[in-house]
């Protein structure tokens, strides 16, 4: 059986759904963080890495997600494979950010 | 872009909601990447600004040149990057691109089946359909019929092929020129060519009844 991410031909695709929303302030910038993290200066990540950490995400959650936040998932994934940033560092600074008045 | 403005884009506009989670990860994670000099807040700001300058207006060109200049065109379809470079125009860091050209008997549709792989160094962000899971699924087993949605009908007789990209392969299509456009020059040619016909899943634009 495909894995999930893996969709040429998967079973019961319905119709395209053509609506076009524009990308968020902060689409944008999970974008731009991530592609800036893969150009030649940094080599921070690869291509292929950001791929396999979305590849392996559980297939409901791939299902679920929204496209950026894949890539959220899985730059905080392989920051902690890399032993740069983990995931609670990133909740400590959420809870940080959250209690700025 | 005037440079008084630069400031207030490090800032997020005034927010129209409560922030997401996502929306307070991402920040999180740039503070964090920002506070371990891994990158500044301004490299972010201008990622995104040269995200938001490339647009399907540089591939509207890019096909508008190959079809006024045959010589162009076919450097184009031998190394589409090279080519690109000719106008001025830079693609960036990442990806092969290779053009497609259709024609009266070969129509070519793009799309990246396992993710969301698009020339978006020339075009920008690709459009959410073509990273919707339902695109993805059915064009490389329906393309005529996920084509009839996009309110394109080919004739039986053209050839359909299905371009399937990867993070190091990414495809330009160079749509037919339409008829009665000989007059026309580059600027206007351009004009006629569209996101969608740069992916396959439309034409370009007839020229407007004069």
């Amino acid at each position: 059986m495909a894995r999930v991410h893996d969709r040429g031909g998967w079973p019961g695709a319905g119709p395209i759904d053509r609506f076009e929303h524009p990308l968020s302030w902060w689409e944008k910038r999970m974008d731009a963080i991530t592609t800036l993290l893969m150009t030649p200066e940094k080599r921070v990540l690869r291509v292929d890495e950001l791929r396999r950490a979305v590849e392996d995400m559980e297939p409901a959650a791939y299902e679920r997600c929204a496209y950026y936040e894949r890539w959220l998932h899985a730059v905080e994934t392989l920051m902690a494979e890399k032993g740069i940033l983990t995931r609670e560092e990133i909740d400590r600074k959420v809870k940080e950010l959250d209690a700025r008045p | 872009m005037h440079d008084d403005s630069h400031d207030d884009r490090h800032v997020p506009p005034a927010p129209d909601h409560d922030p997401t989670d996502f929306e307070k990860r991402v920040e999180a994670v740039q503070a964090l990447l920002v506070e371990k000099g891994i990158l500044t807040a301004d490299e972010v700001r201008r990622a995104v600004e040269e995200m938001d300058s490339r647009t399907p207006a540089q591939g509207a060109r890019v096909v508008a040149r190959a079809w006024v200049d045959p010589a162009f065109k076919a450097r184009l379809l031998a190394d589409a990057k090279a080519a690109i470079s000719e106008l001025g125009i830079t693609v960036g860091f990442d990806a092969t691109i290779v053009a497609a050209e259709n024609t009266e008997r070969v129509h070519h549709v793009v799309v990246c089946t396992l993710c969301s792989c698009y020339p978006r160094g020339l075009l920008g962000y690709p459009p959410d359909w073509y990273k919707s899971l339902n695109y993805r699924s059915r064009v490389v087993v329906d393309p005529r019929g996920v084509l009839k949605e996009f309110g394109l009908v080919l004739d039986p007789n053209v050839e359909v092929r299905v371009l399937d990209s990867t993070a190091d392969m990414r495809y330009l299509v160079i749509p037919a020129r339409p008829s009665g456009t000989e007059q026309m020059g580059e600027e206007e040619l351009a004009s006629l060519v569209t996101r969608d016909s740069l992916i396959g899943v439309a034409e370009a634009r007839p020229p407007a009844m004069r």
